[in-house]
């Protein structure tokens, strides 16, 4: 008896523990005239303020634009950074039926494409990668990336003329990850301010904030007046900007409600061009095929200015201008290939 | 390149880090020597944390006192500590497959309550730095010290005053007892259940004043499995230090030591590769539990249910 009431205990935890995940769809099953159905697979949350909310974000844009649930119905997991769990669930929602299923890390690779090799009916998503499996006779998969790069140079450039120390700090997760955003970064500065010092450092993590808040600590004890990072950890970096009234840079989302006083500007992943092609393709049969990349040229990549607070005029010139030499291609900001997780 | 680490400002900069980053690792860590003295295992700790870590940011981010805030976090982790007692002790749950029950449990519940009352990323204005006048102008060690905010200096407080009830005090002998022979403890009047009960509302009330200390105290937000696994490194770091206060306090000043050295590193542009620099701390740990295996002192009772007559 004793057992039994133990093993009930330990199930009753176990449930009530997996309220925190959240499915916006009932999983029903797809009818005729039914709404187009979208799951994604993310591996942080929809409120990491950076990559995986910069999808999801796009993601109820688009279901806007369609005319709400009953066009487009989006079903999420989150939280699923082992690999293992996610290429489950990338399974689970392509035996349920949905017409796209996005896996949002370039970690879910080769997921992707054992499942997409099983369930050629359905039409699968992943990024940050520009392969379609294309080459293996692969069919039903997009690939999507953020040319990051671009708006970390226009970042660079308005951090080398916010900075009146010319020491500027970046948090970056995990080494080579992140690496077209900060080379993109580290050329802006250089380009305005030659001798200007950029202290980069990673955490080797994408969701350590404690780690991430320190990291913030000592580049502003080591002299930075201007900061920026990536990933989602970068929340107890920009809560530590906050408190010192240091200036940050943010990239992926909008990052303005941790910091309304110190973030200046954020390169924001806009994927609902990208979201509404791919549906549009799918509904005329074609599954996949077509790698696409966020460029300020596709307004894919934006750069928003906090309005809440006063920005020199010239400031707001020179990151409009670096964008539009960016278009015209009189920039290069280093490779202009993949990034991000 | 070298040269520049080991400059005044640097080193004091390290230090003031290490100090800063051991804050949550003590609280945890100090609250589950409690529970494992007396024999309880708690591995939920870092769901405890989050509960502690959300319930704290929420009380402040609808505008309360940051106090109130902290008191909020104390009373769900007594909560929680005593849903953790009544599993492991009263109905004799294993107490590790139990433990991590809890840990998923805090996990869900905080990220379901931060979604459903707060939906997105929001900052608050957390404990601001407290420098105490006279020690903080000290060179040098002033700034390493008595230049933080006051849960810091809390952490530090909370260290003898563990040691003082640990090893000092009737409860202190009780749970010592109770942790390494229950049955003796038990025929001598001594309640284990009630003692075990006890600690295990101490550990959690620790536990989410670490969590605490993260989002309304060094980072001043609340984001969904904040911790990062941060519980389950303190519990590891009880066995670091033996299971005594000191050592407790040494292996979190000692982990959090290499990882401000590794943070300073990078950011001076020092030569090391980052993905050696973030592995420090780790190989630290490893080398030191290596070196302290011999020395350890395990209440022979730990993860041991206890039933009266068995």
């Amino acid at each position: 008896m004793l057992r039994q009431i133990r093993i009930s205990m330990l199930i009753f935890l176990l449930l009530l523990a997996a309220c925190g995940g959240s499915d916006e769809d009932d999983g029903a099953a797809n009818a005729e005239g039914a709404p187009f159905r979208v799951a994604i697979v993310m591996p942080s949350s929809t409120t990491d303020i950076a990559w995986s909310q910069s999808m999801y974000d796009s993601l109820t844009t688009v279901q806007s634009e369609m005319g709400g649930e009953d066009a487009l119905k989006i079903a999420f997991s989150e939280g699923m950074f082992r690999v293992t769990d996610a290429s489950a669930a990338i399974r689970d929602y392509a035996a349920e039926g949905y017409d796209l299923v996005i896996a949002h890390g370039a970690q879910y690779g080769n997921s992707v494409f054992e499942v997409a090799s099983d369930f050629t009916e359905t039409s699968f998503a992943w990024g940050t990668s520009s392969d379609t499996g294309a080459d293996r006779g692969i069919e039903n998969v997009f690939a999507y990336g953020a040319v990051a790069n671009e708006g970390g140079y226009v970042n660079g450039v308005v951090a080398a003329m916010l900075s009146t120390n010319d020491v500027i700090g970046v948090i970056g997760p995990v080494a080579g990850d992140a690496k077209l955003y900060i080379d993109g970064f580290v050329r802006g500065v250089t380009d305005v301010k030659p001798d200007a010092q950029v202290n980069v450092s990673y955490t080797g993590s994408f969701s350590d904030t404690t780690l991430a808040a320190e990291a913030a600590h000592v580049h502003i004890q080591a002299g930075a007046d201007v900061l920026t990072g990536s990933a989602q950890q970068v929340v107890g970096a920009i809560g530590v900007a906050n408190e010192n009234g240091v200036a940050w840079l943010g990239t992926q989302s909008d990052q303005i409600s941790l910091g309304p006083n110190v973030v200046v500007t954020n390169q924001i992943y806009n994927w609902a061009n990208v979201i509404s092609d791919m549906i549009a393709k799918i509904e005329t049969g074609e599954l996949g095929g077509t790698a696409y990349k966020l460029t300020f040229e596709n307004d894919g990549l934006r750069l928003e200015f906090n309005e809440n607070i006063e920005i020199a005029d010239e400031v707001k010139e020179a990151a409009r201008a670096a964008i539009e030499d960016i278009k015209s291609g009189v920039v290069d900001p280093v490779l202009l290939e993949e990034d991000d997780e | 390149m070298f040269d520049e680490l080991f400059t005044i400002s640097t080193l004091v900069g390290i230090l003031h880090s290490c100090v800063r980053l051991a804050t949550p690792y003590l609280f945890a860590s100090l609250g589950e020597t409690f529970g494992q003295r007396s024999g309880v295992l708690n591995l939920g700790v870092d769901g405890i944390m989050l509960m502690g870590a959300f319930f704290a940011f929420y009380v402040v981010f609808e505008g309360h006192n940051l106090w109130v805030g902290l008191l909020a976090a104390i009373a769900v982790g007594i909560l929680m500590g005593l849903l953790k007692a009544f599993v492991s002790v009263t109905m004799q749950s294993l107490q590790g497959i139990s433990g991590i029950g809890l840990y998923l449990f805090g996990l869900g519940l905080s990220s379901l309550l931060f979604k459903t009352l707060i939906g997105s990323v929001e900052g608050v204005s957390g404990f601001r730095q407290l420098a105490i006048p006279f020690l903080s102008d000290i060179p040098g060690i002033g700034h390493i010290l008595f230049n933080h905010n006051a849960l810091v200096y809390l952490a530090y407080l909370m260290v003898p005053v563990s040691w003082f009830v640990i090893n000092r005090t009737t409860l202190g002998l009780k749970i010592r007892a109770v942790g390494h022979n229950p049955e003796a403890a038990d025929t001598l009047g001594v309640s284990v259940n009630g003692v075990r009960y006890t600690t295990m509302m101490i550990g959690g009330a620790l536990a989410a004043v670490a969590g605490a200390s993260l989002s309304i105290g060094l980072q001043n937000v609340f984001q969904e499995n904040m911790t990062n696994g941060l519980g389950f490194i303190a519990v590891a770091l009880v066995y670091f230090g033996s299971w005594r206060t000191v050592g407790v306090l040494g292996g979190s000043l000692l982990f959090s030591l290499v990882n401000a050295l590794q943070l300073w590193v990078q950011a001076l542009a020092i030569p090391v590769p980052s993905e050696i620099a973030v592995m420090m701390p780790y190989i630290m740990t490893i080398v030191v539990l290596a070196f302290t295996a011999r020395q350890i002192q395990k209440p022979a009772a730990l993860a041991r249910s206890y039933e009266r007559g068995e």
